[in-house]
């Protein structure tokens, strides 16, 4: 009996879970290459964008995601661009992923000893093949644990995305709610369907952070 | 006439309002091998650091055999080259740094090969083969696997001496690279060093190693104050200077 129930819920839940899944790595992928392309230009000497990308930060650092999210969705709206759930979701955690990881890659470049980067120039290497082999690789190593778990907040925080209706696990829950009262049930297996996505990720990041100590 | 390997031409540096370099020339020949000795800030690392435009200088120029260095002429002026165009410069120029600047990701054999790799695009066998040469050439060839935080200070010294190798360079530049190493560490890099000089490579030392300066250089450079206090031959420079300056620098560093 109750067993039926589970499965008959769960169909919906894990539909909404690989939304979560999809929306979580395309705005990783997202956040990191804005947050390392906005750390790289902190390195340049161009004052202007330096301070477009401070602003940009604070802004997003300092304002929750829900708003930022109803911003986008209900603001482009509003201003005549009409864009559906689902991008507008990965569109708003991936520009707030990208704020938060520009600290993070800022913090780890900055870690690394200006006298790395003078043996790679001295050697011959251009500044971009020091970055490439010398820099990044080492950056990489320290902003790893960091990464890791922004990348387990990133993937629970996605349920704040049933706000503007993109349908992942929190969507499919609450609409089960309306439709079955089973309330209790739904939210225990949405949590524990969470926990199955996160727990081996972290365990993951866990195991890669002790590969990478290898050296060092 | 063959030009000289390395001319330095009336150098000036600044950082902001304070003069480093006030004027700084020099010339070194294929081969020989010049020693830079003064008291701390007296520019002698900033020197080295603008022969391969570590540091661009205010004023003045550099050229390597012969060829204008970081620079180049464009509707009769001189702008600074690319980067890309300065890092093939330096390609010529080994520079060997006080604090060694190994990189920590890489192992011994890896920090020496991966210059001849992406620099020069030999293939990794080629590389690897060249790399353990240099290896072998500085005593490290029972390291070759080891990480740099695995090696002593000595040990990564010579590393980063044999990484300067691997570049198969006109000339090799050496910033004070002994000065943080412990005491009982500095003989095995200053044999290594002996050894270039013995084969017959050109290179300029910064040092604080007087009596190695001594043994080692054929020329010898006093500074002080951004400029060059005298010059000549070890046996007049540290044996019998003619500048008080360099007397009291010679008394104060010799005593300990």
């Amino acid at each position: 009996m109750e067993f039926d129930k589970i499965l008959n819920l769960g169909g919906p839940l894990l539909l909404g879970a690989v939304t979560t899944v999809q929306i979580t790595i395309a705005a990783l992928i997202m956040a990191i290459f804005l947050g390392l392309t906005f750390a790289l230009v902190k390195l340049t000497r161009f004052r202007a964008l330096h301070w477009l990308i401070d602003i940009y930060v604070e802004l997003f650092r300092n304002t929750p995601v829900l708003t930022q999210l109803f911003l986008i969705y209900f603001g482009l709206a509003y201003l005549g661009f009409k864009v559906a759930a689902f991008p507008a979701a990965i569109i708003g955690l991936s520009l707030n992923g990208g704020a938060i990881l520009t600290e993070v890659f800022r913090a780890g470049l900055g870690a690394i000893h200006h006298g790395q980067r003078e043996a790679a120039l001295a050697v011959g290497m251009t500044p971009w093949a020091s970055l490439r082999y010398i820099i990044l690789p080492q950056t990489w190593k320290i902003t790893l644990p960091p990464l890791g778990n922004y990348a387990i907040a990133l993937l629970k925080d996605t349920a704040v995305v049933s706000a503007i209706a993109a349908p992942e696990i929190m969507f499919y829950a609450r609409n089960l709610v309306t439709s079955t009262f089973e309330t209790t049930l739904v939210y225990v297996l949405a949590a524990a369907l969470y926990f199955c996505l996160s727990f081996p990720l972290a365990r993951m990041v866990e195991r890669f952070e002790r590969r990478q100590s290898a050296w060092q | 006439m063959k030009a000289s390997l390395l001319h330095v031409q009336d150098l000036h540096k600044s950082f902001g309002s304070l003069e480093v370099l006030k004027g700084v020339s020099a010339t070194l020949e294929r081969g020989h091998k010049t020693a830079v000795i003064g008291p701390s800030g007296c520019g002698k690392s900033t020197l080295l650091r603008c022969i391969n435009y570590m540091e661009t200088p205010t004023t003045g120029h550099i050229y390597l055999d012969g060829e204008l260095f970081g620079e180049k002429e464009v509707n009769g002026k001189n702008i600074r080259m690319t980067e890309k165009e300065l890092a093939r410069q330096r390609a010529q120029v080994g520079m060997v740094f006080q604090g060694f600047y190994l990189w920590p990701h890489l192992n011994a054999r890896d920090n020496v090969a991966i210059a001849p790799m992406k620099v020069r695009g030999m293939s990794k066998q080629e590389a690897y083969e060249l790399a353990e040469n240099m290896l072998a050439k500085v005593h490290m060839s029972h390291k070759v696997d080891e990480f740099p935080e695995r090696l002593s200070g000595g040990q990564q010294q010579r590393v980063a001496i044999a990484r300067a190798l691997a570049q198969e360079p006109k000339l090799m530049l050496f910033d004070e690279p002994t000065s943080a190493l412990d005491p009982e560490l500095v003989g095995e890099v200053l044999k290594v060093i002996h050894e270039l000089a013995d084969e017959g490579r050109s290179m300029v030392l910064v040092t604080h190693e007087i009596r190695f300066a001594r043994d080692v250089a054929d020329w010898v450079m006093f500074m002080g104050d951004g400029t060059i206090v005298e010059e000549g031959p070890p046996d007049n420079i540290i044996g019998n200077p003619q500048h008080d300056r360099t007397r009291s620098f010679l008394r104060q560093i010799l005593e300990h």
